[in-house]
């Protein structure tokens, strides 16, 4: 007997029960419809992550200057910066076995005039070290020279925001913008970024070279003598694990900063990517939940397969008998069986795509959440409710086919 | 041995065959050694209170059933010894069931219920109608191919059953109370349909236990407690039959 024909069989009789029949599929639809809506959630937070560490830079680790709290009792050292541009050099000349590069910054905000326009934003002074922590890329002109850092040479890159903002269409570059008075050439505008995890403009944003900012915008004589920055902006080695790279950090500026054992950090240490990972992390864990209430789902609609086909068989005992009588092998039966519960189980597999990816995407739509459908989880739901189908359906199909003849014809 | 002499080779020979059921710890002898050949053409009613054997003996003949001892031949092919697999398809090929309750498939039509055993022998399913079809017309309802059982009349679905008995060319209709759950008028028919077939050259072996119905088959053989306690030809006796057997009252 071919398998077409017994597909057709089976078919037919799962016609005979429709309401049974996807009731019985219901458990599976439920099942795989969760795992559908599980992985596009699931993949799409990850990917949204994912987006958001590469904006950020990858494996960065930010050096701030100690919080208020206590900086107040050190007030008559002057300002909060405690950390300073040498601490960033030693860092990225130390620390070279956890740290591919560290980058000073000192922020100030203020306006900035470009003809008749003005936009008022933060500025930082950095180093060529910047871009590549952050890993900007230029959109257009160039980034800061070396030459230019030395010389505090009065050029500017424009975030894209900033440059939208001042020049519109027109391309910014070699025209002139001012901050508090002091006149900045425009040499580069930054790729765009977007928006940050918190949900603020990166690209809202201005960068000069560290000395320019220093010495003649923000001109504190005070930050000058101690060539002390707001931040440092850290980019790890790959993979390397992020808590030993704090210790290292925090071990180095302890040092430098002369701190003594049980005296409190002058400085805080904030790892972004370890945030988000921890983020990514935790909708794992709902990920992985959902998983679990999907097996479950998924097992139950297996054994509510399993319990409708042993129904089945005991209803069609005479038929089954009647099937051997006329020439019927076990094997035929078995196959005939097995067919109309991975057939039911298929069914359901298919529908629980269908709803499960409508159900996505209206989670998308209304929830505002990234949804990513993947066709391997695709494959996979529907796979697993084919073998459900043989699992489940096996020993019904083999009860069936183990019968005798004889009792069965005899059966009422 | 019982064989008319005028046969050379036997559709059916059973020798010493016996069948005993396991029931708990005890073994209860259903069959007790029946010898009995049967030859191609015949039309044998099988007769016998319940419990002397018959049913036993008819499901040994259908090859649904493996003989605790014994021989029995099926046109000159022992089969006590064969396997499950080979009974089936040995079913398929040489034996046709026609059952007391009919035991078509619901909501299958007539066609496609005359056309189940050849499913199993892989035709294709132009070939599987043409030969329902075929079947169909010869049990008179070709106008009711298309109908499912429970549109036909209990006379009907027995002319059904007995087209898919035919289907498969069989050497042998085995006929279980084929009348059972009919009507008088419509058994009559039913016994006529049999008998027309049989005269066409099909072999029936018919299990009864009424008389009028048994008076149909060319011979009659009687079952007690396992044993054939009586084989005799119906109404052209044998003068030359078997000396142990006792004339039956007619």
């Amino acid at each position: 007997m071919n398998f077409y024909a017994t597909l057709l069989i089976a078919l037919k009789a799962l016609r005979v029960n429709k309401m049974r029949s996807a009731l019985t599929m219901l458990g599976i639809i439920i099942g795989v419809a969760a795992v559908i809506v599980m992985v596009a959630v699931g993949s799409g937070a990850r990917a949204q992550v994912e987006a958001q560490i590469k904006s950020l830079g990858a494996n960065l680790m930010m050096v701030f200057s100690a919080s208020p709290t206590f900086t107040g009792a050190r007030a008559a050292a002057g300002a909060t910066h405690t950390i300073s541009e040498e601490d960033a050099y030693a860092i990225g000349r130390e620390l070279t076995d956890v740290v591919v590069a560290a980058a000073p910054a000192l922020r100030g905000s203020g306006q900035i005039v470009a003809g008749n326009s003005n936009w008022s934003t933060s500025f930082y002074g950095v180093t060529p070290e910047y871009f590549d922590v952050r890993e900007w890329s230029i959109a257009e002109g160039r980034f800061f020279e070396p030459a230019e850092i030395n010389g505090a040479a009065k050029v500017v890159v424009l975030g894209k925001t900033v440059a939208d903002n001042l020049f519109g269409d027109a391309s910014p570059i070699d025209q002139t913008v001012r901050i508090r008075t002091v006149p900045l050439t425009v040499v580069g505008v930054l790729a765009a970024k977007g928006q940050s995890p918190g949900g603020s403009d990166l690209d809202d944003v201005l960068l000069m070279p560290i000395t320019t900012a220093r010495n003649r915008v923000l001109g504190s004589t005070s930050l000058a003598k101690s060539r002390s920055v707001g931040s440092i902006q850290i980019k790890l080695i790959d993979g390397i694990d992020s808590q030993y790279a704090e210790d290292r950090v925090r071990e180095l500026l302890r040092q430098r900063h002369r701190l003594q054992p049980g005296q409190d950090d002058d400085f805080t240490l904030r790892n972004l990517t370890e945030i988000l990972q921890t983020r990514e992390e935790s909708s794992r864990v709902m990920a992985l939940l959902l998983a679990a209430v999907a097996s479950v789902s998924l097992l139950v609609g297996g054994i509510g397969i399993m319990n409708i086909m042993l129904v089945s068989v005991t209803e069609r005992t005479r038929e089954i008998g009647l099937r051997r009588a006329v020439g019927a092998k076990a094997g035929d039966i078995l196959r005939q069986f097995l067919v109309e519960a991975i057939t039911l189980a298929l069914i359901g597999g298919l529908v629980g795509v269908l709803l499960g990816s409508a159900g996505a995407q209206a989670i998308g739509a209304l929830a505002g959440w990234p949804i990513q459908l993947s066709a391997s989880a695709t494959l996979l739901a529907v796979s697993f409710s084919a073998a459900i189908g043989i699992f489940f359906g096996f020993y019904p199909a083999r009860k069936a086919a183990r019968m005798s003849p004889i009792e069965a014809l005899r059966h009422e | 041995m019982s064989a008319p002499p005028s046969v050379q080779s036997p559709l059916i020979r059973t020798v010493v065959l016996a069948k005993d059921y396991r029931l708990g710890d005890t073994t209860v002898p259903a069959l007790r050694g029946v010898s009995l050949d049967i030859a191609a053409g015949e039309f044998v009613a099988v007769m016998g209170p319940s419990g002397s054997g018959k049913s036993t003996f008819m499901n040994l003949l259908g090859c649904l059933d493996h003989p605790s001892g014994g021989e029995y031949r099926l046109d000159g092919q022992e089969i006590s010894r064969l396997s499950d697999d080979a009974l089936s398809s040995l079913r398929n090929r040489k034996i046709g069931f026609v059952f007391q309750h009919f035991n078509l498939l619901p909501r299958t039509s007539a066609l496609e219920n005359v056309a189940l055993p050849l499913l199993y022998r892989g035709l294709s399913a132009q070939e599987r109608h043409e030969r329902a079809a075929h079947r169909l017309r010869q049990v008179g309802l070709a106008e009711r191919m298309g109908h499912h059982p429970v549109q036909l009349s209990g006379g009907q679905q027995q002319r059904v059953a007995i087209a898919r008995a035919l289907v498969g060319d069989p050497a042998l209709v085995l006929a279980d109370e084929p009348t059972g759950a009919l009507d008088s008028r419509t058994g009559v028919e039913i016994m006529a349909l049999l008998q027309q077939l049989n005269r066409e050259g099909i072999t029936v072996v018919l299990v009864t236990h009424e008389h009028d119905i048994a008076a149909y088959a060319d011979r009659i053989i009687h079952f007690r407690d396992g044993r054939v306690v009586d084989d005799l030809a119906n109404r052209q006796r044998d003068a030359q039959a078997d000396l142990s057997l006792q004339p039956a009252p007619t």
